[in-house]
């Protein structure tokens, strides 16, 4: 009897064992992979200069646009996500702190909005487009990536305003400030590292999604200069120069591919090292 | 007050979201809703946009068939890697794989899906297919599942990691005091006491994988399929709408069409996450 | 390091010996102790929680160790049945001998072993199941499947710790549906159905009512005739009342350790007497 318990232990302390060390494994392997793969293909004329003609059938040049558009279509999607997500989230960790049910009725919808699939905004984003009589462009981008990650960006700082202690509010209260001052200041000073992080966050997941920006946002060997002007992606770029049937084509995809790890990479380690020193409730 | 207005406004932006997606996505599609049912549209393999047939079954297998293996083979994987990172593993080993487990699930999809074509693909074409006797392109619901399953790890570890460290020491305490071995403990607190955790973690994978779109759509081949050999190639639900929004503003009712899979994915989804998230926020609050 | 070993030395020409304390000392003598802790030191990576603990607890009586929050007592009580394993920042060293057997060395042993002692936590920490099956737990792990057993067993205990008539029409019913006191007092039934012959207890009336206290304590007078009892609290007047020793303890260390009349009214170290002054 105890022998068999004991062998089921066994059995299963090494299943999970090499499950776990099989997690590590696949996930490492795939980071080797991608930059054994596109660190020879990685040069300074692919990352700082423009696509010249016939780029995508082997012509010369580099995916400058693609980078620069990234970053301004994620620029702007973050912004537009602060303006409306910035005080939502103090509304719901201000207004709302006494009403839990709606608080947590409130965090349960964003929870599943975070949930939906970037293709779905990215179809809404193209009827939204036509609806309003745009055209694929910048600022269609913007909008669309912006639904996408302002769900990402009020959870996250919401989570860190949750933490800070009722308590605070109140003393700020009882000195005769109003709720909206006592949001301003009390929460946004103490929670100012959490907003970055979250601001991280999004912007991060805003450079790396090419669902949502797929119809909206076009593509184009230019670096825009006006809103209504389309705008090339990173990861977009990565995918159709993956689907040319050139070899040479496909060889800077990797080396795309990580300059765009890279820059995830960037963002989300330093994402880290900002809610590890910040937060007062971490896991020692 | 101007302050008290825009914070309200945000939130109502913001709710107001998920109802504007389904109203617009609905708008778009519902020119083919009054064309053909929707019992023809979710059953019928007849695809001929030109005709304005439009079939989805093929689609629609061909996303549940891929979730399917997406979620066989990285469920397990991940129970068993969660409770040994967090129950018989050393400290020092789940604080090395909390931040890379984080960073990883931000990892966009397109870089998967170029790790899929530069070493999934090939593996099915060249050992996976052989040994079955059979040839394949590479490009197939199995690679599709593959990468799937790699990308639902990190998000999926995270979520069970999260549910197994809710349970409270106390009760592990009580059930090796009385005299269970580690493994049952596990088996009896762990696995019992996060059960709930346990299903959600897996369901938001699905809703996950299901509406997945980069990734698969490089590695999954694209041709229509209704097959249930996972070699063969398939054609999911985001992939037909990521690969056609050129063409669709060029045959009538295509647009419709693809707005109609958008929704289905949008309808699908949510209510998976609904369903999955009431689960989590009710044992939260235990 | 000072001799720690538990002897009680009854002082005779005080008035407070009485014929009862005199034949306990007799019987303390002639018994091994039940648990002898040697060398005991527990560490994390910022520092030690125990320092060189050494200990004897003598059988069938009533062990408090007490001392301020977060000086070690808790670690001290769960390191005797390793629960210290559940706590992966913990490096524990030293020899616990129970019944002759060293309960680090207990390899494939540990599960057999950690029954010989039954745990009552700070609050009561049901398993997610049914009142009877958490009863029934033990049992099972054990290995007995006979069905009349464990019911008569599931009886007996809830009986003894007084919730039989309480629960007994809802047996089947999740523990959830119980008080907190009720809850407790399962905890220790569910404790006592493995037949152990120490109960470890840390701070279990700190989280219930004055009168689920009140049976705890009772219960626990009566059990010390066939159990060995190691409480661990911070209420003075909870040593008082159940105490047989008291081991007083400080950041880690043991300070003074004897008969509650003894050390509780008459402190001899400083730390000691200005904690009794805090404490009350």
């Amino acid at each position: 009897m105890n022998r068999l318990k004991l062998i089921e232990e066994w059995i299963f302390k090494i299943i999970s064992f090499i499950a776990a060390y099989s997690v590590v494994l696949i996930l490492l392997y795939l980071l080797i992979v991608v930059f054994k793969k596109g660190i020879s293909a990685l040069s300074w004329e692919i990352v700082f200069s423009m696509p010249e003609g016939g780029y995508y059938f082997g012509g010369g040049g580099g995916i400058l646009n693609a980078i620069v558009g990234s970053f301004y279509l994620s620029i702007g999607a973050t912004v537009l996500a602060v303006i409306i997500g910035l005080p939502a989230a103090l509304f719901i960790n201000v207004q709302l702190i006494r009403l839990k049910r709606t608080q947590n009725t409130i965090r349960f919808f964003l929870d599943a909005l975070w949930g939906i699939p970037s293709i779905v905004y990215g179809a809404f984003g193209f009827a939204a487009m036509l609806f309003l009589g745009l055209n694929a462009s910048l600022l269609a981008g913007i909008i669309t990536v912006a639904l996408l990650i302002t769900p990402i960006l009020v959870r996250a700082f919401d989570e860190v305003l949750k933490t800070i202690p009722v308590e605070l509010q109140e003393a700020s209260f009882s000195l005769g400030s109003t709720r909206t001052e006592t949001a301003l200041k009390v929460l946004f000073k103490q929670g100012f590292a959490g907003f970055i992080t979250a601001l991280l966050l999004a912007f991060g997941r805003g450079i790396g999604d090419a669902a949502s920006v797929l119809f909206t946002a076009g593509f184009t060997d230019n670096i825009p200069v006006t809103f209504d002007e389309p705008v090339a992606t990173l990861p977009l770029s990565i995918f159709f120069q993956l689907s040319s049937p050139i070899e040479e084509v496909r060889q800077r995809a990797y080396a795309a591919a990580i300059v765009l790890t890279v820059i995830i990479l960037i963002i989300s380690v330093s994402a880290r090292l900002l809610s590890k020193r910040y937060s007062k409730n971490s896991i020692k | 007050m101007l302050v008290n207005i825009w914070m309200r406004g945000g939130l109502y932006i913001l709710l107001a979201i998920p109802v504007l997606i389904g109203v617009g996505l609905y708008w778009k599609a519902a020119p083919l809703l009054q064309h053909q049912s929707l019992i023809s549209l979710l059953f019928s393999s007849k695809w001929f946009p030109m005709k304005g047939e439009f079939g989805f079954l093929p689609f629609i297998f061909s996303s549940v068939y891929v979730t399917i293996l997406a979620f066989i083979l990285s469920a397990p994987l991940c129970l068993f890697a969660a409770i040994y990172l967090t129950q018989f593993g050393k400290q020092r080993l789940l604080n090395f794989m909390l931040p890379v487990i984080d960073i990883l699930a931000g990892i966009p999809s397109v870089v998967y899906g170029v790790w899929g074509v530069l070493v999934i693909v090939p593996l099915v074409a060249d050992k996976v297919a052989p040994l079955f006797g059979t040839t394949s392109s590479g490009y197939s619901l199995l690679a599709g599942g593959i990468v799937l399953a790699v990308m639902c790890i990190p998000y999926m570890l995270n979520m069970l990691i999260e549910v197994f460290h809710t349970i409270p020491v106390g009760m592990k305490e009580a059930s090796l005091s009385l005299g269970a071995t580690h493994w049952e403990m596990v088996k009896h607190v762990i696995i019992r006491k996060g059960f709930p955790g346990i299903i959600s973690a897996f369901g938001l994978g699905i809703a996950k994988a299901f509406g997945e779109t980069i990734a698969v759509l490089m590695v999954v081949g694209n041709t229509m399929n209704i097959t249930l050999s996972p070699l063969k190639s398939g054609y999911p639900l985001p992939a037909l709408i990521a690969n056609n929004y050129g063409e669709m503003m060029s045959i009538p009712d295509y647009d419709s069409a693809l707005m109609f899979a958008a929704l289905l994915l949008f309808v699908v989804i949510l209510i998976i996450n609904l369903f999955f998230r009431y689960f989590i926020h009710k044992t939260e609050k235990i | 390091m000072k001799q720690m070993a538990f002897t009680y030395q009854p002082n005779l020409l005080s008035e407070s010996v009485t014929m009862e304390n005199q034949t306990e000392v007799a019987e303390m003598k002639k018994d091994s102790p039940i648990i002898e802790i040697k060398n005991l030191n527990v560490k994390t990576s910022e520092g030690k929680i125990l320092k060189d603990i050494n200990l004897k607890i003598p059988k069938n009586k009533i062990v408090v160790l007490l001392g301020p929050s977060g000086c070690g007592k808790t670690t001290l009580l769960k390191s005797l049945n390793r629960l210290t394993d559940l706590y992966k920042e913990l490096k524990v060293s030293g020899q616990i001998i129970i019944d002759g057997q060293d309960i680090m060395k207990a390899g494939q042993n540990l599960a057999v072993m950690r029954q010989k002692m039954g745990l009552l936590s700070q609050r009561p920490f049901p398993l997610p199941a049914s009142i009877y099956k958490n009863v029934a737990y033990g049992l099972k792990l054990k290995g007995i499947r006979s069905k009349k057993l464990i019911s008569h067993s599931v009886e007996t205990n809830l009986k003894r710790v007084g919730l039989w008539n309480e629960v007994k029409d809802r047996l089947k019913s999740p523990v959830t549906s119980l008080s907190i006191g009720q809850q407790q007092r399962l905890c220790l039934a569910r404790g006592l159905a493995v037949k152990p012959a120490i109960i470890l207890a840390d701070e279990p009336t700190s989280a219930l009512d004055p009168i689920s206290t009140k049976i705890i304590e009772n219960l626990f007078k009566e059990l010390k005739q066939h159990y060995t009892i190691i409480l661990v609290t911070h209420v003075l007047r909870q040593a008082l009342r159940l105490a047989d020793h008291v081991v007083f303890m400080y950041y880690g260390e043991i300070i003074e350790q004897g008969h509650p009349d003894e050390i509780l009214k008459n402190p001899k170290t400083a730390i000691l007497k200005k904690y009794l002054v805090d404490g009350n």
